[in-house]
């Protein structure tokens, strides 16, 4: 048993509602969490379980339209919950730090990044501005960041996102803070890059003996942060426990369905190898620019019917701009890219509408990217009547039929808005959307990366389901490895414009490997709670940041 | 540094290609107004030799093509012809009044632009709040008022029944400063009344929009004081609307107080405008609107010059 004087956070029956359709719904129900001094919490949990809600409720902070209508919050004897609004001020970046999950939303576009740091040990009148300024350099040296003396005196967007996170972890220990929360820290980098992020934030941690509170959905990376783990779901606690327990025994079935969701894997398809057989789609020697800034360079693949292709790279690798200049939006500046063996014109608006349909995309943002004042049933009436010709009674009948196909009750959805749907079967819409216009070939861009694990299995099940049905081919556009593990045939690895790999999807995952693919692989995090200090220790921990500029 | 000069001579280039257009479809929309100019100058009892020989005189048997270019051409070196009424010369007609409109505009200004935008991050501040929908009522009261309405009631108090300020702003060259601030004040505050409404309102809605960001949660989580956050957080990147606000309202102040000047005999363009467009007396028809035309632009590229500095992207390349 801890000594009672080491508790630093101690929240009881802890709930929070929020505002709306007039009126406060619950949605923390009682949750009770206990932090030592030093401790780092896990809080894990699918979007919707109050992550966020609850590490924000430990700064006595509701955002507009939440709060906090129960419990109690004691943060070093000092209860929260009654605190007049001033002293919780105070309290705030001063002894309780916030990370937030995207620091490049995060950083105030106007001012610069040390200037951001200063503030609030200039507030509180912990430090001079000079001071404060010199120990800002002090902390980015110690996160490691390039040119620590000068990173400062740039404006945000002039610094990359894996490097403003750890600008932000610098700020959120301007103070030295008791207690620090991170928000998702690393959700929004890329693999390689949060490697860097993750080692400066655990070792930062470590040196000043900070608490933390790590909030993330992704299990592997809390397993490499966190002393405990909790899991929550719904605004409820499922289960706590000490993190290498957690892992190797979880008790409660949400948790054990939570470890094993990455086990959907379907057989790799090999290439038809009869003579004759054409690629359905075919991208040749394509470049392609952005004005004067080249982002293709020379991108040549091919993906046969049936078949799903990985396309994976880091954020910039130009994945997605491969997919404008296959879908004409781009024009390419050099090379073509042919559809079942004929040249396609570079333009779409030079495209025939029968070149068109045969190639439609489904998009990451479900929630941007369909119209949120249009009924579902006119989002997936439109292509088919626009490529089809489908009106009237058989409209009607091919949009039930598309609604059965993507598992959504005809009956329950045809009238429904976008808004009213969660972001799975948001993502579903779009699926049936694509498909309304009969095509052969989908490009997915990034369609599973804003769901949650258990939701993006079961689009991932449903994507392969309909690809057996009609024999569709995909263009899967994905920095998860994990996605392509489960799903493709064939695997193309971009790098800054170029193809730096391509293969069969087992020898891919089979040594040897480029560097820069090995060095992807290699940073997909493991559930195994050592795995980023062996990582780190075979890399050497001075060359992270050069391993990530391979 | 060079990005941004570019973008600005670029804007600049749009604005004077903008005025040419402005300046034909001037010169044409007088050109195909009903009546024969020199009938009209001359009145009805005028006979056909009479007119004719005016005709030949103001050159209006030329083609109109080449009377544009003509107009033009004198237009560029600041001679905008010959009142057909006073014979004055246009330029002169127009440069005293339009220094009196320019005056007139810039007290506004100076009251109206820094009251708007301090009231409108203290409403952002204080959101919500009965000091909030008070602004609200008492400037919008104002907006909707017509303007020679907000003119007389501040004569009635102002002036009539307290004597502060006189009710005619007629203006004398031997006036002190002083003498001059204190004739014009009502004038003034009732532009002032006119625009306040819109910038305040403006500079609240820029400020509120951006209280969503999570640069601001970061702020409020960092323990900057709300007030703070609103200048510090907040002020700096809702300036490009609030200045393109600003100028449309600046913009106003110089092309639309024609009511105002009436009502309160103040010797400015826009009363040199509405006499001229009563009289027929083209050449000044066509240069006020030429003129008023230039400010519009002038403002806009401004404003747009304006916005385009306050963005740190754009200031501070990669």
């Amino acid at each position: 048993m801890v000594p009672k004087k080491d508790v630093l956070l101690e929240v009881k029956d802890l709930r929070i509602e929020g505002y709306s359709d007039e009126q406060w719904i619950e949605i923390v129900h009682g949750v009770d969490l206990t932090l030592h001094k030093g401790e780092v919490l896990g809080l894990i949990g699918e979007s919707g379980a109050g992550k966020s809600t609850i590490g924000l409720a430990a700064m006595g902070f509701a955002r507009d339209g939440c709060r906090i209508s129960g419990g109690s919050i004691e943060f070093d004897g000092m209860e929260l919950t009654t605190t007049p609004e001033g002293d919780l001020r105070a309290l705030r970046g001063s002894r309780i730090a916030y990370v937030a999950q995207s620091a490049a939303a995060s950083f105030n576009p106007a001012h610069r990044i040390i200037d951001q740091h200063t503030e609030a040990p200039i507030q509180y009148r912990i430090q001079k501005r000079v001071e404060a300024q010199e120990d800002a350099m002090e902390l980015y040296h110690r996160l490691r960041l390039p040119n620590p003396d000068e990173i400062g005196f740039r404006y945000p967007h002039q610094v990359s996102g894996g490097q403003l996170q750890r600008a932000m972890t610098a700020m959120a220990m301007a103070c030295r803070p008791d207690l620090i929360i991170f928000d998702e820290p690393t959700t929004a980098l890329d693999v390689t890059t949060q490697i860097e992020v993750l080692a400066a934030i655990r070792d930062i941690v470590d040196q000043f003996n900070t608490a933390a509170i790590y909030i993330t959905h992704d299990l592997a990376v809390v397993a490499q942060m966190a002393d405990t783990i909790k899991v929550l779901l719904k605004g409820e606690e499922v289960e706590e426990a000490p993190t290498e327990q957690m892992l190797d025994a979880p008790s409660e079935d949400y948790t054990k369905s939570l470890w094993a969701v990455r086990s959907f894997k379907r057989p790799q398809k090999e290439r038809p190898t009869e003579a004759g057989s054409i690629p359905i789609v075919s991208v040749k020697n394509v470049d392609a620019a952005y004005g004067k800034i080249k982002v293709l360079d020379d991108v040549s693949f091919d993906i046969y019917p049936g078949m799903t292709v990985a396309v994976v790279g880091e954020s910039g690798s130009g994945k997605s701009t491969t997919a404008r200049c296959i879908t004409g939006l781009l024009p390419p500046t050099k090379g073509e890219i042919q559809f079942n063996g004929e040249s396609l014109p570079p333009r779409y608006q030079d495209r025939t509408k029968d070149q068109l349909r045969q190639a439609q995309m489904i998009y990451q943002m479900a929630d941007t990217a369909l119209n949120p004042k249009i009924k579902i049933s006119e989002i997936i009436g439109r292509p088919a009547q626009f490529y089809r010709g489908v009106r009237g009674a058989e409209l009607k009948n091919r949009v039930d039929e598309l609604l059965d196909l993507i598992e959504l009750d005809p009956a329950k959805f045809y009238n429904r808005y976008p808004p009213e749907l969660s972001g799975g079967q948001k993502q579903r819409v779009g699926i049936a959307r694509a498909l309304a216009a009969d095509p052969s070939f989908i490009i997915c861009d990034e369609v599973t990366s804003a769901l949650d694990q258990l939701v993006a299995e079961g689009i991932l099940k449903l994507l392969d389901k309909l690809q057996e049905d009609f024999n569709l081919a995909y263009m899967f556009i994905t920095h998860d490895l994990a996605t392509v593990r489960s799903i493709a045939d064939e695997v193309v690895v971009m790098q800054r414009g170029k193809v730096v790999e391509q293969g069969a999807k087992d020898e891919m995952f089979t040594p040897p490997h480029h560097p820069y693919t090995d060095l992807l692989l290699s940073s997909v995090p493991e559930m195994d709670p050592n795995w980023l200090t062996t990582l780190l220790e075979e890399r050497g921990t001075d060359s992270i940041g050069e391993a990530a500029n391979v | 540094m060079g990005d941004i000069l570019q973008l600005v001579l670029k804007r600049l280039g749009l604005g004077v290609v903008t005025l040419l257009v402005i300046s034909i479809l001037i010169f044409f929309a007088v050109e195909l107004l009903p009546g024969d100019i020199a009938q009209a100058v001359l009145g009805q009892a005028a006979t056909p030799e009479t007119v004719a020989a005016l005709r030949e005189k103001m050159g209006l048997d030329q083609p109109a093509i080449l009377r544009y270019f003509q107009w033009l051409g004198g237009a560029l070196t600041g001679d905008f012809g010959v009142s057909l009424i006073s014979g004055e010369r246009v330029s002169e007609a127009i440069s005293g009044r339009f220094i009196n409109t320019l005056f007139l505009a810039t007290y506004a200004a100076v009251i109206a632009v820094p009251i708007s935008i301090i009231l409108g991050v203290i409403v952002a501040l204080l959101r919500n709040t009965l000091f909030d929908r008070v602004a609200n009522v008492v400037t919008l009261t104002s907006i909707s008022s017509p303007e020679f309405f907000l003119g007389y009631i501040l004569i009635l108090y102002l002036a009539v029944k307290t004597n502060y300020f006189p009710a005619i702003a007629s203006l004398s060259t031997d006036m002190s400063f002083g003498e001059l601030l204190h004739r014009t004040f009502l004038p003034a505050l009732t532009l002032v009344l006119v625009v306040t409404a819109h910038m305040m309102r403006m500079t609240r809605a820029a400020i509120i929009n951006l209280l969503a960001s999570p640069y601001i949660e970061m702020a409020r989580l960092k323990g900057v004081p709300p007030w703070k956050v609103i200048v510090k957080h907040a002020l700096p990147n809702a300036w490009a609307p609030i200045i393109n606000v600003v100028a449309l309202n600046l913009a106003y102040l110089i092309t639309g107080v024609v009511l105002v000047e009436v009502v309160f005999v103040y010797p400015g363009v826009g009363q040199l405008l509405v006499d001229a467009v009563s009289k027929r007396d083209f050449p000044i028809v066509q240069a006020c609107c030429l003129i008023f035309a230039a400010t519009f632009i002038l403002l806009n590229l401004a404003a747009d010059v304006g916005s385009i500095l306050t963005n740190p992207r754009l200031r501070h390349p990669k």
